[in-house]
């Protein structure tokens, strides 16, 4: 594993048993790396593998097979456990199930409290991480009186309170409405770009995948298609075959291509859109 | 729905009076030493005695008297019953009153009014207790308090922390029944008419989905918990450790020293 990477999975496959469906393989063949500091938004529909994936990422779920490492460390050997939960933090979809204190900076706290790390360094580490989400002004609020984007940076400064190289998001969104899906969008690019915090980014939500250096497609459980959100989206075809929609701006420009305007593949926002058409 | 609203669990004032400032571990020591001398106290001038402390501990926390006395209202029929009960049923004294061959006698009366007082200090001082310490560091302190108690086998960690978690959803537990109960009387259930047994039993299409969605969110939480380093209370630290102050001492052997008190001077 070279010194670039924080995570390298090598043909991982995952299944699981149930009684009603007989064996399932949620995940085949996986073969990725994801470098520091990069930001990748892992795409795909309901189904296909995704959550199982991010699951991985920190050892919440081993591998059937294959191999995972995180920062050097195999998932599969218990002991290393410990040490990758630090290095790999987890944000969940339900803000409301991760919430495990009843004030936001006793919750923020939780992690670093299992870390066993000494009072004051936790009330520093609570403080900064809390002024890096933009909630440290609610640190003494209940956190059910929180709207749902308010909740969602609670659950992400919990993780960056453990000082973590990586964060794994698991469709942190999906239950926002377009203003808490804002907020929260913002918050993971800034500590992307200003704290150069490794993100993994999990969404069904084609225009979260606009912002990410690479994304990486998943469809029943293997990847389909890796490349920047350019290349993704060019994909139109592919990624409707596997129930994705491309995002309104990038069908927009395929349209226009097709009607002969020469509309640049860098053209994914709508600000983006605007400035082409204006010129 | 109002229900849902009246049920207000934890009463914590934030504040920085005297009795905030005590260490939580201090209080829950001195309220069962002031509980025992409520149980000691012999006459009516006892009460006095206790009244006076209690009126100056409101004066340190800037609190209306009301304050303490809403703490009262579960307990009205459990005040009425043991009224009724003494009135009847203790004999003695001179005769008050007389229905057919029921009789109320002095000393029910006194004994009456003085066992109705007991549960009114209890509540005062119990409230005086949760209006004043948060209720993270309250199960803080039991978790401590309990320490010793893990040599026998009581997991006082996991208590503490189902204490945290319980009080944690109880708010999110709420606006959930809310929206399950609205969303059922869209479709035509009734909540609110029938006698006893019938509204008892339309609550059963409330507390089903509401179950379900309570072992769902807690096989979350435990993921989340898992995700985030969590292995049980071993090697733990605290974001605010519990201090003891030498105020700490004092209210404790002020609350100690009401017990000789009150039986030396036969109150």
């Amino acid at each position: 594993m070279s010194a670039i990477e924080i995570i390298r999975a090598t043909e991982l496959g995952y299944k699981y048993s149930s009684a009603d469906t007989g064996e399932i393989w949620a995940l085949r063949n996986i073969n990725l790396t994801i470098n520091k500091g990069e930001f990748v938004a892992v795409l795909g529909p309901n189904g296909s593998g995704k959550s199982t994936l991010a699951k991985h990422f920190n050892a919440l779920l081993l591998p059937t097979c294959g191999r995972l490492w995180v920062d050097g460390l195999l998932t599969g050997e218990a002991v290393n456990h410990w040490q990758i939960r630090q290095t790999v933090g987890m944000v969940f979809q339900n803000p409301d199930n991760q919430i495990v204190a009843t004030t936001v900076e006793e919750d923020v706290a939780f992690g670093p409290e299992n870390l066993g790390i000494p009072s004051g360094e936790i009330r520093r580490r609570v403080d900064e991480a809390l002024k890096l989400v933009g909630m440290y002004d609610y640190r003494q609020h209940a956190p059910h009186l929180l709207s749902g984007g308010q909740k969602q940076r609670v659950a992400i400064a919990g993780v960056l309170a453990m000082q973590p190289r990586c964060l794994v998001l698991d469709e942190p969104t999906a239950m926002l409405d377009p203003r808490g899906r804002r907020e929260v969008m913002d918050t993971v690019r800034r500590l992307n770009r200003e704290e150069g915090i490794t993100v993994i980014f999990i969404t069904h939500f084609m225009e979260e995948a606009v912002y990410a250096d690479r994304v990486i497609v998943l469809g029943d459980g293997e990847i389909i298609f890796q490349g920047t959100p350019e290349e993704t989206f060019r994909q139109s075809s592919l990624l409707r075959n596997h129930g994705l929609d491309v995002p309104p701006v990038a069908e927009l420009a395929e349209e226009l291509r097709a009607a002969g305007l020469a509309v640049p593949d860098s053209v994914l926002t709508v600000e983006e859109m605007v400035e082409q058409l204006c010129r | 729905m109002s229900m849902f609203r009246s049920i207000t669990i934890g009463q914590y004032l934030p504040g920085d009076s005297f009795l905030h400032r005590l260490d939580a571990r201090s209080k829950l020591i001195a309220l069962v030493f002031f509980i025992i001398a409520v149980f000691v106290v012999n006459s009516y001038w006892g009460y006095l005695f206790l009244a006076v402390i209690v009126f100056v501990l409101l004066l340190f926390l800037a609190l209306p008297l009301s304050y303490l006395l809403r703490g009262l209202r579960p307990v009205y029929y459990i005040m009425i019953f043991t009224m009724l009960i003494h009135l009847f049923f203790t004999k003695g004294g001179t005769v008050l009153f007389r229905i057919g061959s029921l009789t109320i006698e002095s000393h029910g009366l006194y004994l009456g009014f003085f066992m109705v007082l007991r549960i009114v200090f209890l509540i005062m001082i119990t409230s005086l207790l949760t209006l004043t310490t948060s209720p993270i560091t309250l199960t803080d302190a039991i978790e401590y308090l309990m320490g010793p108690l893990r040599k026998i086998g009581v997991p006082a960690h996991e208590i503490a922390m189902m204490m945290t978690i319980a009080l944690r959803f109880i708010p999110t537990l709420m606006e959930e029944s809310e929206k399950i109960m609205k969303a059922q009387m869209a479709r035509g259930a009734d909540f609110e008419s029938g006698n006893f047994f019938r509204r008892a039993k339309s609550l059963v299409p409330l507390l089903v989905p509401l179950f379900v969605s309570s072992f769902r969110r807690a096989d979350d939480l435990a993921v989340a918990m898992e995700a985030r380093c969590y292995r049980g209370g071993e090697g733990r630290t605290r974001l605010r450790e519990l201090q003891a102050a030498p105020r700490d001492f004092f209210a404790v052997a002020v609350s100690i020293a009401l017990i000789p008190i009150l039986i030396y001077f036969k109150l």
